[in-house]
């Protein structure tokens, strides 16, 4: 190959390469169409092993009917005897399958998640940070959670007043028995 | 010599020190009271070779030169005397927190780690849950009035297990460490030597993560390998420099920075626009094993010639097991 002929080979390569690098997206940046762009948002709090089906079914529901993002929030107490910032191993070990099942089920209807975690001494207290930290547009939450999987009416009490959002509290239900765990769909015992 | 012998009434205990010489202990008096407690002045006068002082996280009685028994012994350390100490798990001071979640009881009278790190050795006095009940039961660790009052509070065998692992990795981390610390090379051929032997044997997890909200399942599938490989767990983003995040990309990397503090994880951000070379840069010192990675966009244009991260990883850490998490967000739901 005569040095002309590579010469101008080597030419075409560089300026291949400058419109390649004004076309293609700098370092860590993804492309524009991919960049997140401002969605409504579903707070979907739980607090223990598992959550209603009808909250998730909800959120989903309106999720697909509103282009929104659900974003399940784990709730975690933490003893007084621990600092607030201490790690919860025992209780991640809890909440994280969970976040993973919600995750999981919401997708595979084609429903984004963007997780939360929180922690407070009481679970209202953990809210109370996500609602100060979080922008959200409505969240939902099943009453007939007893105080062992989710808030108390005093706490939806507190919600009503507080939040700035739209608060969808879900009416008891015969189906309320029918929970999402981290192993799937199950009947409350 | 002993210098302090704290027998708890048991009576084999104080059976096995007979014959030792054993230093009286002195009195300090106390808003009234008297109070016994090590005589330090007494020891550094005798200067023994070797002085057994048990119970290391002892909180001493006001007036005494210090306010910690583990202060006392680094005086005595400082004299020449080499020290014979034995201390509880539970008394470590960066194991505190998590004691306390494990067993529900905050313990109060800590020690520094530094201090267990000056130890020349560490022998860990291991005993199954079931014996230890076993002993209690039987009044060799408790007088009989406090024996159902223990076994309902701290002596429940739940926490007996956790104590027993938290104690076990304890020891082997320090191992460990000392290991790696006389593994430091003096010369060419110890070098040579040094790079063949494994580096640590137990795991560290790094994991790659950007503040996109996908990141989060990445981070809870690395934790769930952590906790089953009970190792530690670090995570790294690697930004260019100065780059300037928006609304979102701040609110999920505060939400991954909430994530990692409840999981016990540590965030860390390097920025450098060569991020195969900033990470390696950042497991070489967190001494990684594990590598987790997301799955990479794929790549457009000219990119598609570059060496893929993992590729790249791999040859830049041929020691560390680097490992692309598959994205089981969209793995079929178990429905009724």
């Amino acid at each position: 190959m005569s040095a002309p002929v590579v010469i101008a080979i080597a030419l075409a390569c560089l300026a291949a390469g400058l419109i390649a690098g004004v076309w293609l997206p700098p370092h860590g940046r993804r492309p524009a169409r991919d960049r997140p762009r401002p969605v409504r948002r579903i707070l979907l709090p739980f607090t223990g092993q598992a959550i209603s089906r009808r909250a998730f079914d909800a959120a989903v529901r309106l999720a697909k009917a509103e282009d929104a993002t659900i974003m399940p929030a784990f709730l975690a107490r933490v003893p007084r005897n621990l600092p607030l910032e201490a790690p919860l191993p025992a209780a991640c070990a809890v909440g994280m399958p969970l976040l993973d099942a919600i995750e999981q089920g919401a997708n595979s209807q084609g429903v984004e998640v963007d997780a939360r975690v929180a922690r407070g001494r009481t679970y209202r207290d953990a809210l109370r940070h996500l609602v100060e930290q979080e922008q959200f547009d409505r969240i939902i939450i099943s009453a007939t959670d007893s105080p062992r999987h989710g808030l108390t009416s005093a706490d939806l009490e507190w919600l009503l007043e507080r939040v700035p959002a739209e608060v969808m509290i879900l009416r008891p239900a015969p189906d309320d028995n029918r929970l999402m765990s981290a192993d799937g769909w199950q009947a409350r015992a | 010599m002993i210098g302090l012998l704290e027998t708890h009434g048991r009576t084999d205990t104080a059976k096995l020190a007979e014959g030792l010489p054993l230093l009286p202990r002195r009195r300090v008096d106390y808003r009234g009271a008297v109070l016994e407690e090590m005589d330090l002045p007494g020891i550094l006068a005798r200067a023994p070779e070797l002085c057994l002082i048990d119970e290391l996280a002892h909180t001493n009685a006001p007036g005494v030169e210090h306010a910690k028994r583990y202060e006392d012994v680094e005086d005595v350390l400082d004299a020449g005397i080499d020290v014979l100490s034995t201390m509880n798990v539970q008394h470590l001071e960066s194991l505190n927190d998590q004691i306390a979640e494990l067993s529900g009881i905050r313990v109060r009278e800590t020690i520094p780690d530094g201090v267990l790190g000056r130890a020349d050795e560490i022998v860990m006095v291991d005993l199954t849950p079931e014996a230890l009940l076993e002993r209690l039961r039987a009044g060799k660790v408790y007088p009989a009035e406090r024996i159902d009052a223990a076994l309902n509070n701290f002596f429940r065998i739940e926490n007996l297990s956790a104590l027993r692992e938290v104690a076990l990795r304890q020891v082997a981390e320090e191992i460990g460490a000392r290991r790696l610390t006389s593994a430091e090379p003096t010369d060419s051929r110890d070098e040579t030597i040094a790079a063949e032997a494994p580096q640590a044997v137990s795991e560290r997890l790094l994991a790659l993560v950007e503040p996109y909200p996908g990141a989060q399942r990445l981070v809870r599938r690395a934790w769930r390998s952590a906790q089953r490989l009970g190792a530690e767990l670090d995570l790294l983003w690697v930004p260019p420099p100065a780059r300037r995040l928006s609304e979102e990309e701040q609110r999920s990397l505060a939400a991954l920075r909430q994530l990692a503090s409840m999981l016990g994880a540590r965030l860390l951000v390097e920025e450098s626009d060569d991020v195969a070379g900033a990470i390696a840069d950042v497991a070489r010192r967190q001494r990684t094993t594990y590598i987790l990675m997301g799955r990479s966009r794929p790549a457009r244009g000219l990119a598609r010639l570059r060496t893929p991260l993992p590729m790249r990883l791999m040859e830049l850490l041929p020691r560390v097991d680097v490992r692309v998490v598959a994205d089981r967000a969209q793995r079929p739901t178990d429905e009724p």
